[in-house]
């Protein structure tokens, strides 16, 4: 047995008890919700889950046969709950329950006590009594384990029967197609997706999979299953017809699994199911039930939205909070074996006085109806088989109440020539839910973007929008760049309260004016002194123009201070040094300097994840004469400080590896050579991979190159850092010369439109037409700007110059190096420990107070 | 303690750039951040960032929020008013500010 029991050094007796009994995608909710509040400290909980692994995504696990691993469809892991401090035992299924006693007991025979438990069992796939439904192969779809029974009989099958035709039916029926079988559906009722569909759309469903090659039987009742001639089984049906099949899916709907109430004495409903009250408290007040094992309003809520929903009322409840379950949406959007259908409300108009319109299109196959209050004002229901495009919309209509506009039919009439009367994400009210699984409204997420979760993936990660069923995520993008739009119209437009315009704009003004100062921008632009906002953008965009040498003295006070000082400020105030070293290819003499210099100034040395070596701890004094001794021996500055290209990291290729089929050697450092000095909106990183084998890992790069055997595929807008991304392959087979002119363009494109510290990556994703459009830009000349924008590159190549060589070469530029203005003394502040023979900044409780670090006169420590 | 307090002649005008900072250091161990605004402009807090907690101000950008100059420490951003030395991003902090003039082409400070 599996378990992960965490023991309290608290006594026991001052927390709250709280045993969750089921480890379903509700039970998880529930510990999810419990753990986030307030009062989180006050319990100890305990999760017994019945099946061997923890909470998993069910409504996803048809992408098991999709080639989902178990691990991908988890929704956490042990050592989650271990962080939680959430106690659980697996293949730990409750068969005893003592209300007295408040205890329950294990089929292992533990014995568990509780203050309050939650009742989360879940529901089992309901079989119908027919005689041979038992036989060999003749199985659910619930489980991890049914999936893995399935795909065994299915290696054995040719011939594969679903008897259901409702939602998990027609999923398990594609499950049976993507398995290679010859699958049928077996439906008792006259047409598929009863309960969601009306008929005409239900008929609609049934032409377009039976499209797909799948087999439907409808009105069939299954009599007795026995043994076939062609296959293992035959069914027999009720009005004398049969089928063939080796494998049969039983998915004719759920039953709760209410065994425990049952046994012990909780109130149930007629047909089955833990009764409970708008608290999900059963009849036994200790006793929460919540998911589909729960009954609420005589109903049991087969979906995964109200059950997450009953989670968060029983958490609050247990918390002291008012929340109630008072019932919830139905509607449902999916895509079943690629056929689109999205059912809401009242689909089939059972309401009295409820008219509908309905569109159908049996040319492109689809079906729209919308069903109307009698007031004719409302939206209280509809389907969608074919083209569910319209549901978002049609859902926010329905669920918050929004009057219909004149003429309700254009909802779903196709637009010919006029506009659709669209509702925007603007148009929703801040209490419009936008995620119903988590019961996230458009408010929650204004407040999320209000907390700075401005990358949508933050926004999701916060308020868990989306990460349900998904079927939301195409609004939620919407009211969150509807939001941001809001906001970044004003940011946008605005660099900053000194200039009314976006770093484009003023990148457009620079270039159109010739402005080559900051003075000139802000006197005839712009206004005030200008901020740490707006100086380095414009430094920035004055050196990606011009190129001039950054340390010129108009330049210096915008630049920020790893800029100025040509080093990265470290967080005691010192600075790191180094040197290019192109493509990762090092010299051994240069080796020996680099070494040298570090052992001379005491400098921690440490090897870069750009393939280079990074001296930490020099004084802003130091940085000159450490400097020229790289520069003497050939070394120059590796912008490690700039926003601007650092490495191009690189593979051997085929000059070393035997697997390398060009030379990615080569063309790293071309690369490196060619881009050294380009500043950028934000820094660049390149990688050049000699095969697919991708060892320099191109991928996660601004700019990325694998060799094939053809030559050159191009990827773009990679990145690692703090928001991952995947590069796109921009183009194949590029030889050298077209391989650089692609890059040329892009970057500069890039460099001019991007905002301030806006990563390729960011700007691809936000930019309108995405890659498609930056495509044609660079390959196509769509803009038929490419001459301009490759001029402009040969312009900065050109005009490349080491700037710390400059510098060195400038007394009056060295002067600023100067610790202070009016003393040769260095700063008393910056002292340093040793940790594993190398030097790192003392913390403040290592530090001696007011003691003074001599003063280095370097060019005495200078080793002769 | 103002009566212990006087004027320190720390470097030339042409020392300082305009926009930008030095650091002097007076009375034996204390660092001051020297800015020159608008070329006529001196003004001078003290170079520690008690935020960052290192000797930096005087490597910072300066600017202005609404008229109010302020120097934007290099490591973590926050800007420190240089007429009052106020934090403009944490009320609860302030450094140091000190007097300062620039006479004969000379930039003096009172510490």
């Amino acid at each position: 047995m599996n378990s992960g029991v965490v023991t309290s050094k608290k006594p026991s007796s001052v927390k709250q008890k709280i045993v969750v009994v089921g480890n379903g995608m509700v039970g998880h909710h529930f510990v999810e919700q419990l753990c986030q509040s307030p009062k989180r400290q006050d319990y100890e909980i305990t999760v017994l889950s019945a099946e061997s692994r923890l909470a998993y995504d069910r409504v996803h696990l048809s992408g098991y046969f999709a080639g989902k691993s178990a691990a991908d469809l988890a929704l956490t892991t042990p050592g989650h709950y271990r962080e939680l401090g959430v106690a659980f035992e697996l293949d730990a299924k409750v068969v005893a329950l003592d209300k007295d006693e408040k205890t329950v007991t294990t089929s292992g025979g533990k014995s568990f006590s509780y203050d309050k438990l939650i009742l989360a069992t879940g529901s089992y796939p309901f079989v119908p009594p027919i005689e041979g439904n038992d036989r060999e192969h003749c199985l659910v779809y619930r489980t991890l384990e049914d999936l893995a029974a399935i795909e065994n009989a299915a290696r054995q099958s040719k011939v594969g029967v679903v008897v259901g035709g409702g939602l998990l039916g027609l999923e398990a029926a594609n499950a049976l197609k993507q398995l290679g079988l010859e699958t049928h559906v077996v439906e008792f009722a006259p047409q598929l997706m009863g309960v969601q569909l009306d008929k005409p759309g239900g008929q609609l469903l049934r032409a377009m999979i039976e499209d797909l090659g799948v087999n439907v039987h409808t009105e069939k009742a299954t009599k007795i299953i026995t043994d076939g001639e062609q296959c293992h089984h035959r069914m027999e049906f009720a009005d004398g017809s049969h089928l063939e099949t080796d494998l049969i899916l039983f998915s004719a709907g759920i039953r709760p699994y209410d065994n425990l109430a049952r046994e012990f004495d909780l109130a149930l409903g007629e047909r089955g199911g833990i009764v409970v009250d708008n608290h999900c408290q059963t009849s036994d007040k200790a006793i929460y039930a919540i998911g589909e094992c729960a009954l609420w309003n005589n109903f049991i809520f087969g979906l995964v939205a109200p059950g997450y929903k009953m989670a968060k009322v029983a958490a609050g409840h247990i918390c002291g909070e008012s929340g109630q379950f008072t019932g919830a949406d139905m509607s449902t959007k999916l895509k079943l074996m690629g056929v689109d259908v999205g059912s809401i409300g009242d689909a089939h108009g059972k309401t009295p006085g409820a008219r509908c319109y309905t569109y159908e299109n049996q040319v492109a196959q689809t079906y729209k109806k919308i069903v109307i209050s009698p007031d004719g004002k409302h939206l209280i229901g509809a389907v969608l088989v074919g083209d569910t495009s319209d549901y978002d919309t049609l859902l926010q209509y329905a669920l918050n109440g929004i009057e219909l506009p004149e003429m309700p039919e254009s909802l779903i009439l196709p637009s010919l020539q006029r506009e659709k009367p669209g509702l925007g994400a603007d148009s929703l009210p801040d209490s419009a839910t936008i995620c119903s699984c988590h019961n996230v409204t458009k408010g929650d997420i204004i407040t999320a973007i209000d907390d700075g979760n401005t990358e949508l993936k933050q926004l999701t990660a916060c308020t868990k929008a989306s990460t349900g069923c998904g079927g939301c995520s195409a609004l939620l993008k919407n009211v969150f760049e509807a939001e941001l739009d809001k906001r970044g119209v004003e940011v946008k437009k605005d660099l900053c309260q000194h200039f009314a315009y976006s770093r484009t704009e003023l990148f457009h003004i620079i270039k159109a004016e010739q402005i080559k100062t900051f003075e000139q921008l802000i006197s005839k632009h712009g206004q005030g002194l200008g901020c740490e906002v707006c100086k380095p953008t414009v430094a920035s965009i004055l050196a990606s123009a011009w190129n001039d040498y950054i340390l010129e003295d108009p330049h210096i006070p915008l630049q920020d201070t790893n800029d100025v000082f040509l080093g990265n400020m470290q967080k005691d105030g010192t600075y790191s040094v180094v040197p290019r070293i192109p493509g990762g290819e090092i010299t051994p003499d240069k080796l020996i300097v680099i070494g040298q210099v570090a052992k001379e100034y005491n400098l921690y040395t440490k090897i870069t994840g750009g393939q280079r070596i990074d001296l930490f701890g020099a004084r802003v004094d130091q940085l000159p004469d450490i400097w020229k001794r790289l520069i003497d021996a050939g070394m120059e500055t590796g912008h490690a400080y700039g926003k601007s290209l650092r490495t191009v990291k690189s593979c051997v290729g085929n000059t070393w590896c035997r697997y390398g089929v060009q030379d990615s050697m080569s063309m790293a450092i071309f690369l490196e050579e060619r881009y050294k000095g380009l500043r950028s909106p934000h820094k660049l990183k390149f990688a050049v991979s000699g095969c697919t084998r991708e060892c320099a890992e191109a991928q996660s790069k601004d700019i990325g190159v694998i060799a094939t055997e053809h030559g050159w595929n191009l990827y773009v807008s990679g990145n690692g850092g703090m928001k991952p991304r995947h590069a796109d392959l921009f183009a194949t087979d590029l030889d050298d010369k077209t391989l650089v002119q692609y890059i040329d363009r892009y970057l500069m494109f890039y460099v001019r439109m991007a905002d301030r510290l806006q990563r390729t990556s960011v700007w691809l994703e936000n930019l309108e037409g995405g890659l498609e459009y930056v495509k044609s830009v660079v390959i196509d000349d769509h803009l038929g700007i490419n001459d301009e924008l490759e001029a402009q590159m040969q312009a900065i190549v050109a005009s490349y110059q080491c700037e710390w060589k400059t510098t060195i070469e400038n007394p009056e530029k060295v002067k600023r190096f100067r610790q202070f203005v009016n003393s040769g003394q260095s700063d008393s502040n910056v002292q340093f420990v040793t940790e594993r023979a190398q030097i790192r900044p003392a913390r403040p409780e290592e530090k001696h107070p007011g003691e003074r670090i001599p003063a280095v006169d370097i060019t005495e420590n200078r080793p002769v | 303690m103002a009566n212990n307090k006087s004027w320190h002649t720390v470097c030339h005008k042409n020392d300082l750039l305009t926009g930008a900072g030095v650091c002097a250091l007076v009375n034996r161990d204390e660092q001051v951040a020297i800015f020159l605004i608008d070329n006529r402009r001196v003004y001078s807090i003290a170079n520690w960032d008690p935020i960052g907690q290192a000797n930096v101000l005087s490597r910072g950008i300066t600017g202005d929020e609404q008229g109010e100059i302020f120097v934007a420490s290099p490591l973590y951003k926050q800007r420190f008013s240089l007429t009052s030395g106020h934090c403009l991003d944490d009320d609860a902090v302030t450094v140091p500010h000190y007097p300062t003039r620039i006479k004969n082409e000379q930039v003096q400070i009172l510490a």
